[in-house]
């Protein structure tokens, strides 16, 4: 008797959700191994993990508000992903759209003004979609590698922001520690109940999710991508064009990982420092791949990592263990979602005597 | 090709299994095979016996089985229920190493070989010996002269025309010393005078004992070189029948269960001005192993059906993708869309204008294999009000989904089902379809029926006629001789990227098309002709059947 796997005539449906779920399940088991390994107990641990943050309406609230920038920025890169447009500058291009939102911020000081929230918005997904206009212009033009220019252009964003907190931008009542002023009222979102930290831009986010769905599923470029990602040589074919795809795939991404930045600093931060981003721009192409590139997955996606960050956090307080281990477990999630995504158009066999 | 001397092949064959000894055992023999796939049942009780030495024909529609059943015969997969015996006795062939080992060898349709290594490297790789490649050169030398299969064992396979690939996967077969010998469809990459060579080949190899079993849809080919054959339909036997005697007609009937369709065609009326025209055009191919087009012109007018015969590799893959604007080429004249120019425009430019095409690769190219055919009918005719303000309106690519599947008859499971999920032969009726729906000016289509059954063939072909009749320009590039002789009204030969003057149907014939396919024809036409000998080699002059032994 061997395994061996086949080809499915369709992809299994079925598969389609359970791979998510079989993922989450393997990772859990494994993370159990892991903390035998480490002399814990597994189901303390894993109730330290992924229930107590969800105990109290504090972290619920915390929830949400780590949940919403992935989803949003999740979204975007999906967007582009459908259409086989990888960008894995969504970390970069979240700086970029913080950076921007802060300048009129900065600007208006504690006055303030009316418009000045929606002014922010609008500099961030501007400032998000000219970083990753980069790329898409050198794809298009030089056929650059449009995995390697986000990359790197990371980096970049990083390290000026980096130079705006030490540099121009350093508060200068800030006892020189590397951040800028603190954001006037009107340069902040309101919370959403007060005492809380979330806060009311988790309505854009619910409103990119409504428009994500239309475009992907209805709209004719979303069609188009998705053609495009799915077969190069037919959309060829119909005349659709690549570079079309290219600049939509990138710019969409800018423009909603440009958003969250925005959103991030003018809700839970109120200011810049050099470390506005725990990851959200990598752990988002891991909540774009479980949420299977659609804006409802995503949107479970995005509560899944929120809670694996606060899971992470509340396990280095109570149980002493290291930070990387929220790191540990996005990197296992998605080695076991991809490992499970195999069984979506394959199927095992045992192939032996009848 | 149909009036060679069959007696000659069954005399041999009937020498050959009376050597073999008094008591005819079959070489081969299926009892009750029977494999399911989910859905499907591919083979149901087929019961099959080969004699040695014995040419026998598994004649079937595309989904009848034959293939399902060969990989069985071969091991590259097991049956559900029966038995298989060979020689009389009962084995088991649990992997294609097995099947060899036995004596079996197989000829693929899709040749499974690397261009960028000479043809002995290629055999090498093949047989389960030690790697001695001046010994092999010297035994495929010998091999191919006994066999009339001239070949260099030193070429780059690259270099090889279609034909001479196939010669290199046969000889592949031989020097195994087979005692059964399966072929794939061999002849739908050949000329018609490389078929004559290919069978001459076969009769030999049959009359020395082995026993050959041949797979094919072409019914006049069976009947010029088969002694026997098994007919399939729907993963049963139908039948068998002498194909000597029984006409192609009834062999058709088994095949199908119903009489050969006819395709019906008034004459054409072509009007004067040319809709789809080609001037001068020379291309470099993208691909290290293409073909360049050189100096191709030619005019396509309302009303008519023009094709471009020649063998598969000379240029006809470039061609498509430039007529469909898949590539574009700078010099804006070299095509021209009813006197416009075309030849910068892209796909969806020229499809705006009124063209429509049908490529040879259906599966990631014609469709997106895991989008649902109605998702798929937007590919082309969203410009038939399936988008307004930028949104799909997906009741109306269903509604001309379901109309294409009900109009060309597709067997499929509704609107909803992947593209993937189809045969390949429903799979083209709903590209062919789903183009010809869209009442297209030009239509340009590649292989149209390509691996098709009888009846589906019959229903493209009449649907091409039918179209062209309605004053489209209709061009089919094919590789079936006998296709463009039922349905075109000028037949043009493209031969290593260059194309000949176009003939009259009524004015020329298989012979005279078929020497311009191996690049042998003198022609007139135009100054654009190519002259006998020129860019040949001995392979070649031997595939067109001229200085033969």
């Amino acid at each position: 008797m061997r395994l061996h796997f086949e080809p499915r005539p369709t992809p299994s449906f079925a598969m389609q959700v359970l791979a998510p779920v079989a993922a989450l399940g393997l990772t859990v088991a494994v993370g159990c191994v892991l903390f035998a390994l480490l002399d814990l107990d597994p189901i303390e641990t894993l109730r330290i993990f992924f229930v107590r943050p969800l105990s109290s309406a504090n972290g619920v609230s915390e929830w949400l508000l780590k949940a919403s920038p992935l989803i949003l920025i999740g979204l975007g890169l999906a967007v582009g992903f459908r259409a086989n447009v990888w960008n894995i500058g969504a970390e970069g291009m979240f700086v970029i759209g913080a950076i921007c939102a802060c300048g009129p911020a900065l600007a208006f000081g504690e006055g303030g003004h009316v418009w000045l929230l929606p002014l922010m918005a609008l500099a961030g997904a501007a400032g998000g979609v000219a970083w990753a206009a980069v790329p898409a212009f050198l794809r298009v033009r030089f056929n650059a590698n449009e995995i390697l220019v986000t990359l790197m252009l990371n980096y970049v964003a990083i390290l000026l922001l980096g130079w705006l907190v030490r540099g121009p931008w350093r508060d200068p009542y800030g006892f020189n520690y590397p951040q800028t002023a603190i954001f006037g009222p009107s340069a902040l979102f309101d919370p959403l109940v007060g005492g809380y930290r979330v806060n009311t831009s988790i309505f854009i986010t619910l409103a990119v999710v409504a428009a994500a769905w239309v475009f992907i599923q209805w709209s004719f470029a979303g069609y188009r991508m998705t053609v495009g990602g799915a077969a190069p040589a037919a959309a060829r074919f119909a005349g659709f064009r690549e570079s079309r795809a290219i600049w939509l795939g990138l710019l969409i991404g800018g423009g909603c990982a440009g958003l969250a930045g925005m959103m991030e600093a003018a809700g839970p931060l109120g200011q810049l420092s050099p470390t506005i981003s725990p990851g959200y721009g990598f752990a988002a192409i891991i909540v774009a791949f479980i949420g299977r590139l659609h804006p409802f997955g995503i949107v479970l996606g995005g509560l899944l990592l929120s809670l694996l960050y606060m899971g992470g956090e509340s396990a280095q307080i109570m149980l002493k263990l290291p930070a990387a281990l929220t790191r540990t477990f996005q990197g296992m999630l998605l080695f076991f979602l991809l490992a499970a995504d195999f069984m979506i158009y394959y199927r095992p066999r045992l192939a032996g005597r009848r | 090709m149909g009036k060679d001397p069959r007696g000659q092949g069954a005399f041999l064959a009937a020498a050959a299994a009376g050597c073999a000894g008094g008591a005819m055992t079959p070489r081969l023999e299926l009892r009750g095979i029977s494999k399911t796939f989910p859905g499907v049942v591919a083979n149901d009780d087929v019961s099959l016996r080969v004699m040695p030495g014995e040419i026998h024909a598994v004649l079937g529609e595309n989904g009848a089985g034959k293939s399902t059943l060969m990989k069985i015969i071969y091991g590259a997969m097991a049956a559900d229920r029966g038995e298989i015996f060979w020689d009389g006795e009962p084995v088991r062939i649990p992997s294609p190493a097995a099947a060899r080992q036995l004596g079996v060898g197989m000829v693929y349709q899709h040749f499974s070989l690397f261009e960028s290594v000479s043809v002995a490297e290629n055999i090498a790789v093949a047989v389960d010996e030690p790697f001695d490649l001046p010994a092999l050169s010297a035994r495929v030398r010998e091999l191919s002269q006994r066999y009339g299969l001239p070949l260099d064992p030193g070429r780059l396979l690259g270099h090889l025309s279609v034909g001479e690939r196939q010669r290199v996967e046969i000889v592949r077969c031989l020097l195994q010393h087979p005692r059964l010998l399966i072929l794939d469809e061999p002849t739908s990459v050949l000329t018609p005078q490389a078929v004559k060579r290919l069978f001459e080949t076969l009769r030999v190899v049959a009359a020395e004992g082995c026993s050959l079993l041949y797979i094919s849809h072409k019914l006049e080919e069976i009947r010029a070189l088969c002694d026997n054959a098994t007919v399939l339909r729907r993963g049963a036997v139908a039948g068998g029948a002498d194909p000597k005697v029984a006409s192609s007609a009834e062999l058709a009937a088994l095949m199908t269960g119903a009489a050969l369709p006819e395709t019906r065609r008034e004459p054409a009326r072509p009007e004067p001005a040319p809709r789809l025209e080609v001037r001068s055009l020379n291309v470099t191919s993208e691909d290290p192993f293409g073909v360049p087009l050189r100096d191709v012109s030619f005019a396509v007018h309302p009303g008519e059906i023009v094709g471009i015969a020649g063998v598969s590799g000379n240029g006809q893959t470039e061609l498509a993708a430039l007529l469909s604007g898949e590539r574009t080429v700078p010099d804006k004249d070299a095509i021209r869309l009813d006197g416009e120019p075309a030849a910068h425009l892209d796909a969806g430019a020229r499809r705006d204008r009124g063209l429509a095409f049908v490529p040879e690769d259906r599966l990631g190219r014609g469709v997106v294999p895991l989008m649902s055919l109605r998702e798929n009918a937007i590919l082309t005719a969203h410009r038939l009000g399936m988008v307004r303000r930028g949104m799909l309106r997906r009741f109306k690519a269903n509604a001309y989904a379901r109309e294409v599947i009900e109009r060309f008859n597709v067997r499929c499971t509704g609107a909803a089902a992947t593209a993937r999920s189809l045969s390949g032969g429903n799979l083209q009726k709903y590209i062919v379809g789903r183009e010809i729906a869209l009442s297209p000016r030009v239509l340009v289509v590649s292989q149209p029926t390509w691996g098709l059954d009888v009846a589906a063939a019959a229903a493209i072909r009449q649907a091409l006629i039918d179209l062209s009749r309605r004053s489209a320009a209709v061009l089919v590039i094919s590789e079936e001789l006998d296709e463009l002789f039922e349905i075109c009204d000028r037949i043009l030969v493209i031969y290593e990227g260059r194309l000949s003057a176009s003939r009259e149907r009524g004015e020329t014939n298989v012979e005279e098309i078929g020497l311009l396919m191996a690049g042998m024809g003198a022609d007139p036409g135009a100054g654009m002709g190519w002259v006998a000998g020129q860019a040949m080699n001995a392979g070649e002059a031997a595939n067109a059947g001229v200085g033969s032994t």
